[in-house]
């Protein structure tokens, strides 16, 4: 990535003690902080077949979440489960993208990030389905499959709201343009890639990513009529750590319970 | 002591909680059977990932086989290979359709897809019509598509390939 940024990214050289649980841990956040947000929109979708997408969706991302922290917990082998993971960690120890933190706002803005994100997850569960390491190369297959119906149905909507109604045109630009600053984030490289290239071959090619998202991205934006924003400012900070404000409050909302209730169960 | 083709026969009364009418084996999640002694262990793979149904199905499996003798019960979870449709039978297919669910067609093939790609009109499961239209490929399940058939006016579900 060449662009500027308001936040610098990782150096590449920042020494990570366990990388590879490092990089299964951000893709685990990732969807777990997204399936939170989506299911934010249970009872409040704008249809009732909405409604019920949003929740499907959720459900599958905490899946994902689920199998992706079962992992990461045993990669690290200190005991921690995807519970543990999801419910007993700060903001700070979070590693998802802040991309997929920001509030969910208006459906249009919803459904934006959805989509972008959706794109960028096909493609690299597509890439690791073909990786050596054989538990995420399972997720990712199994993964890849449900992504695919979700990447259909947001890919859909963004044209739809892009090129229905004026208000509905206006709202998606509008969208694009807010969420397009978190996207960069989403294609850095730093140490752990570098690490878990070396040491699990795992070996995803973020360029190569990047530049497939952004095919699959513009003509999506150019069926919707929408503009593709020009602003290269990138924000990040989220893999190591430096969230915005909203996770902390989305955070405490998913994790008041089991955090009040320590091993209870129902 | 069961037989492995005996557990077989009890998982074959397990019906899967949401679409009552097939059994786990039917469904296809039953991926492995293994009898030692006084112990069986099953090895199943999830439909989807967050599907809420899993635990349901391994407590329900656990309780028949339990109800038939079984000591010891083991039950394992395994994602690879990925789960598909293409493992449900005809006879399964069927008892799907008779129940108003439309079976699934052909999975996709893996990797990626074309996001512009016209879909197949799913055949009505109560007049048999191909005048459908699709209304929502997420419904009451994560298993299940939301359909309507524009000649008998009916809404149906359909069991999505997968």
């Amino acid at each position: 990535m060449t662009e500027s940024s308001f936040q610098v990214a990782a150096p590449r050289s920042t020494p990570v003690a366990n990388p590879l649980f490092e990089y299964v841990l951000r893709m685990g956040d990732d969807r777990l902080v997204l399936g939170h947000r989506l299911s934010e929109w249970c009872g409040h979708g704008p249809i009732l077949e909405e409604d019920i997408a949003l929740s499907n969706i959720a459900l599958d991302l905490i899946g994902h979440a689920s199998s992706l922290l079962a992992l990461a917990g045993e990669i690290e082998g200190q005991g921690r489960d995807a519970d543990r993971l999801a419910y007993f960690r700060d903001a700070v120890a979070y590693r998802n993208a802040l991309l997929v933190e920001i509030p969910n706002g208006d459906f249009a803005v919803t459904m934006v990030r959805q989509f972008l994100f959706d794109a960028y997850s096909v493609l690299l569960w597509d890439a690791l389905s073909r990786c050596e390491h054989e538990g995420l190369a399972a997720i990712a297959t199994k993964s890849l499959k449900e992504d695919k119906y979700h990447l259909r149905h947001s890919s859909e909507w963004v044209v739809r709201l892009g090129d229905g109604t004026a208000e509905s045109h206006e709202r998606a630009q509008h969208a694009l343009d807010a969420v397009w600053r978190y996207t960069g984030e989403l294609f850095d490289h730093d140490a752990v890639d570098d690490a878990v290239a070396a040491d699990a071959f795992i070996a995803i090619d973020h360029d190569a990513l990047h530049s497939l998202w952004l095919t699959m991205v513009t003509d999506v934006v150019r069926r919707a009529t929408l503009t593709l924003p020009s602003d290269p400012a990138m924000r990040r900070g989220g893999r190591r750590g430096f969230h915005t404000e909203s996770l902390g409050h989305m955070l405490a909302t998913m994790q008041i319970v089991a955090r009040s209730h320590p091993g209870a169960s129902w | 002591m069961l037989s492995a083709s005996e557990v077989y026969g009890v998982l074959n009364t397990v019906m899967d909680p949401e679409v009552p009418v097939i059994s786990v084996v039917e469904l296809g999640i039953v991926r492995d059977v293994a009898v030692e002694h006084d112990a069986v262990t099953i090895t199943i793979t999830p439909t989807y990932s967050g599907c809420p149904a899993m635990r349901e199905i391994e407590a329900d499996i656990r309780t028949a086989l339990l109800e038939h003798g079984v000591r010891d019960v083991q039950v394992n979870l395994v994602l690879s290979p990925a789960w598909t449709t293409d493992w449900i039978g005809p006879d399964a297919r069927e008892k799907l359709r008779a129940y108003g669910i439309a079976p699934p067609g052909r999975a996709e093939p893996q990797g990626l897809i074309t996001l512009t790609r016209a879909r197949v009109p799913v055949a009505c499961p109560f007049c048999g019509s191909s005048d459908t239209r699709l209304q929502s490929e997420f419904g009451s399940t994560a298993c299940k598509a939301i359909h309507v058939c524009n000649a008998c006016r009916q809404p149906f579900d359909e069991f999505k390939a997968f």
